[in-house]
Order: C-alpha cells, then structure tokens, then sequence
C-alpha cells in the first residue's frame, strides 16, 4: 500500500504547517508589527530565530506567514477549482462551436502569464490577500478548465457510457454517476498539485510587491526582505524557504497518496 | 407484433459515404434474428443505429421504429423512453462496458431501480437474484469489474440488461472476446433467459456457426449492405449469394477439421 504511506507523509508535512498557522490564531511569541526586538539580532536567547531588519521576530512572522500561505493556496484552488471545473464541464459536454469557443477562451487566458494578470488584478483593485487569490485562482482556472475538458470527452467516448445509455440512463444521472466519479481522482491530484504552484505563485507575487502588503508577512515577502542581508542573517532566507518547500512537497504527496487510494484499479496493482 | 423494423437504413460518416447501405429488417416479438457479416460490414453500426446512438458525426437516414417510436432523428427525451423499455444491449467487450471506478452491485441496480422504481433492501434483494439469475456468486456485488473474471463481467453485463426488462435484447458480438470454453456457457445462459422471457432477440456475430445455434432468421451483411437474408435452415443449406457460401463453406471446413482428428 504504497498510497497510503505517501498520503499519512503528506498529511505530517501539510499538517505541521496547518498546526502553526492554526497556533498563530490564538498565540504568538510577539506582536508581528512589534519592533523592539533590535536589527538582526541573532538567533536564540529573547527571539527563538532572530529578529530582521526592523528588529522584528522571525518566528512570529513565520508563524503569521503560515497562515496567509495557507489561505492563498485553498483560497486560489477554491476560485480556480471552481470556475475551471464548470467552464471545463460545459465545454466538455459541449459540441461544435460552444466547445470551440470555450477552447479558444481557454487557451488565451492560459497563454496570459500569471503575473501579467495579476499586476492586472492589483491595478483594478489593490495589492492585497484577496486580489492575490482572485489573480492566482483566475490564472489557475484556465489550467483546470482545460484538464477537465479533456478528460470528460475522454470518459463520454468511453463504451460504458454508451452501455449505460442503451439502459436508459437519462444525462443528468449520467453526469453523477458515470462522468463525475471517473473524472475526479485525476482532477483532484491536479487541484493539489495547483494548491502547491499557488502557494509558490503568491510568494513570488510577494517577491516582486505584488501580493498582501506589509503587515501580512507572507514568506515570499519575507524571503525578498531577507534578500539584502542574506551574508549576514541567513536564518532569514532559509527559515521560510524551507517551509515553502515543506508546504509544497506535503501537498505534492497528499496529492499523489489521494490518487493511489481513490483509484480502485490502482489500489489492488500494489 | 413488430418490435424493430428498419426500412431503408444507412448510416453516414461524416466524410460522406454511407457505411450501412439501404438495410431493411423486422424483428417480431419473441423472434430471434442474427446479422452475420465480416468485420467492417455495418453490423454494430447498424445496432447502434437502432438504439439512436451512432458515434458524434455519423448520421442515420432511412427509418427506424422501435417498440412504435420512429428513432431517426427523435430528441433525446424521446429515445432515453425508449432505450432500456424496449431495447437492451449487450457489448462485445464487457472490461470497458463497465464503469471501472463502480461496484458490480450498484451498476446491475441502476436499471432495476430505474425500471422497477425499488429502494433499500428491495433493490439490494433485486440485485442478488438478478445476479444469482445469471449464476454469479452474491460476493461478485462487492467487487469492482477489474477484479472478476471476463466471463463473469459478461454476465454481469446481461444481468444488467435483462435488468432492464426489455421487449428486444441487441446482443453485438457477446461472445467474441470470451475464452472458447467461456463462449458455449455465456452463449447457453443468454439463450435460455432470452427462450425463459419471451424477449426478442438481435443476435450480432462475424461467427456463422454461433448465429446458426441461437437465430431463426439470418441477414447476411457484406460492406454495408444486406446480400442475403431469410430462414437460417435456408440459408445455411443453400447459400445464393457467393459471399454467403464462403461463409457456410468455411464454417463446415472448421467443423470438418474436428471431425477429421476426432479419434
């Protein structure tokens, strides 16, 4: 059972991640805007990590960061997923020029970089957490729309639908009980996978001073601020680099693991 | 009575040219007629088109009337009426003629509760008899189709649509991807709950010999057209057209064969 050791080493490294920022709710070591800390100061001691530049604690920021890289990530799958899966639906149920057309739309919105819609986004509304989900959630749901697309005309040309056609089977029970089931295990690996890209996507917005302005300390903001003292306060750099890389490989897992155990026909091949 | 009568019936591709040619056929209630022909001759076309189910760009002309419904060109309403009441199907290749990703037992339950209108443990009960009707074990329910033999996924795919208790079974090719000692018992049970019902039946094969076993009359189909069609004694004693004692002749040089190494 080899999903299922992939899945449980997915859910401990999505899991730490989720605790912290769970944590951040009710408890923090300080203030996040708290600068009383001193410049760089040095791990151990007051501050378990060290403080930034503006004499800030690491670890609470870390902490702060968790919860908004979370947020990101379900919050862009959420809009991505959603208007993906239903516009990839319809052009999947679609003929002729509808599908067309859909087609068309799709594969614009995907050829538009993420960060050109998202500077897009920003202008029309403002840099803040919302307007990165909304920007990263759009350019996601080009991707979604198109892999759900592919994979209903791929289930409909399938003979069990048509087998289950010559019962009878009216279209809408068709869509619950044929379509849906088989096309989901695959949707939901990608939907993961996307979570992980969206989290990665919001801290390189953050990078470039695109995403959730100061107070959210988000980890690509922190990695940009870190950027100019990295020789002399590496932790900086390092500490949310490697939870944005802890983050990412558990949701890759889970992901995987999730695909393993939904697929019956996978299952008994292990 | 006439459950399907075809007049006329070609089928279209979409490139233009026809690949079922003016067919005409009747099947009476209770009667049992075999369309034999090679593969690439229109015969699962043909069924298809009888079921208003032609794959996406080919089109049929000609008319169809099935359990008294004309089914060229009729909405799709009308034909999911129709489709499971008065014709069934069973496919050449039962693996993908099941939904991979669901049960055994709730795929046989599908039709029953759609035709039968039962709930719960009514329906659960329905499902093992009809089950236990085609001689699979109750634990069969429990299993995903990839995980049973395929003879028993051919059963299974009877069960089905003699669960939905039509007045035709379409049976295309039911036979052709089963091991040989499979073949003969599928073949048995399919012939004796067909007899046992009373349903017509639309047998398709390419295998003369096993629509002679289960056909009262015979179409003989070569590229899209019918070449023969009549009493299957008849046609199997004295085949008219060329392509049809090909057939016979090569059926009884098999059969010759046997007889020439049987001790």
């Amino acid at each position: 059972m080899k999903g299922r050791h992939t899945f449980a080493a997915g859910c401990v490294l999505v899991g730490l991640v989720l605790a912290v920022a769970v944590v951040s709710l009710v408890w923090l070591p300080y203030d996040p805007s708290d600068t009383t800390g001193g410049r760089l100061a040095p791990p151990g001691g007051e501050h378990l990590l060290g403080t930034d530049k503006l004499g800030r604690d690491l670890l609470t920021q870390l902490m702060v960061g968790a919860r908004i890289a979370l947020t990101v990530g379900a919050g862009s799958v959420l809009v991505g997923g959603v208007l993906g899966v239903a516009a990839g639906l319809l052009a999947g149920f679609a003929t002729r020029w509808l599908d067309d057309a859909l087609s068309a739309a799709l594969d614009i919105l995907i050829a538009f970089p993420t960060l050109l819609l998202a500077m897009l986004v920003v202008a029309v509304r403002e840099a803040s957490l919302g307007s990165a989900v909304v920007a990263i959630g759009l350019a996601m749901s080009g991707v979604v729309a198109r892999l759900t697309r592919v994979l209903v005309k791929r289930v409909l040309a399938q003979d069990y639908i048509t087998a289950s056609r010559t019962s009878g089977t009216p279209w809408p029970r068709l869509v619950t009980e044929h379509v849906l089931p088989n096309i989901w295990p695959t949707l939901l690996v990608n939907l993961a996978l996307q979570l992980g890209l969206a989290v990665l996507a919001e801290a390189s917005l953050s990078y470039l001073g695109l995403g959730p302005p100061p107070p959210n300390a988000s980890w690509g903001r922190l990695l940009q601020e870190a950027q100019a003292t990295v020789l002399t306060a590496p932790l900086g750099a390092i500490a949310p680099g490697l939870l944005l890389v802890v983050l990412v490989v558990g949701v890759n897992l889970v992901a995987d693991g999730l695909r393993d155990l939904a697929d019956p026909t996978r299952r008994s091949s292990r | 009575m006439t459950l399907l009568r075809a007049d006329d019936l070609s089928v279209r591709h979409p490139d233009g040219h026809d690949l079922v040619r003016g067919l005409s056929f009747a099947v009476e209630a209770g009667a049992r007629l075999g369309l034999v022909g090679e593969s690439g001759s229109g015969k699962s076309l043909t069924a298809l088109a009888v079921m208003g189910l032609l794959p996406a760009g080919m089109t049929a002309a000609g008319g169809v009337v099935l359990g008294g419904t004309q089914v060229v060109g009729a909405s799709g309403r009308t034909l999911d009426r129709v489709r499971g009441r008065s014709a069934s199907m069973v496919f050449q290749e039962p693996l993908t003629a099941l939904d991979p990703l669901m049960r055994v037992g709730r795929q046989v339950a599908g039709p029953i509760r759609r035709r039968r209108g039962l709930r719960g443990g009514a329906l659960r009960a329905a499902v093992m008899d009809a089950l236990s009707e085609v001689r699979l074990p109750e634990r069969v329910a429990g299993a995903y189709p990839h995980e049973i033999s395929g003879g028993q996924r051919q059963r299974v795919a009877i069960a089905m649509a003699l669960a939905c208790e039509p007045e035709l079974l379409i049976a295309d090719e039911p036979t052709t991807a089963l091991d040989v000692t499979v073949q003969a018992e599928v073949l048995t049970l399919l012939d004796g709950l067909v007899a046992g019902r009373g349903m017509a039946l639309l047998f398709i094969s390419h295998d003369l010999a096993v629509v002679a076993d289960v056909a009262d009359r015979i179409v003989v189909l070569k590229e899209g057209s019918a070449v023969e069609s009549g009493r299957t004694r008849d046609v199997v004693r004295e085949p008219r057209h060329p392509y049809t004692r090909s057939l016979v002749d090569s059926a009884w040089a098999l059969e010759g064969e046997l007889d020439r190494l049987a001790p």
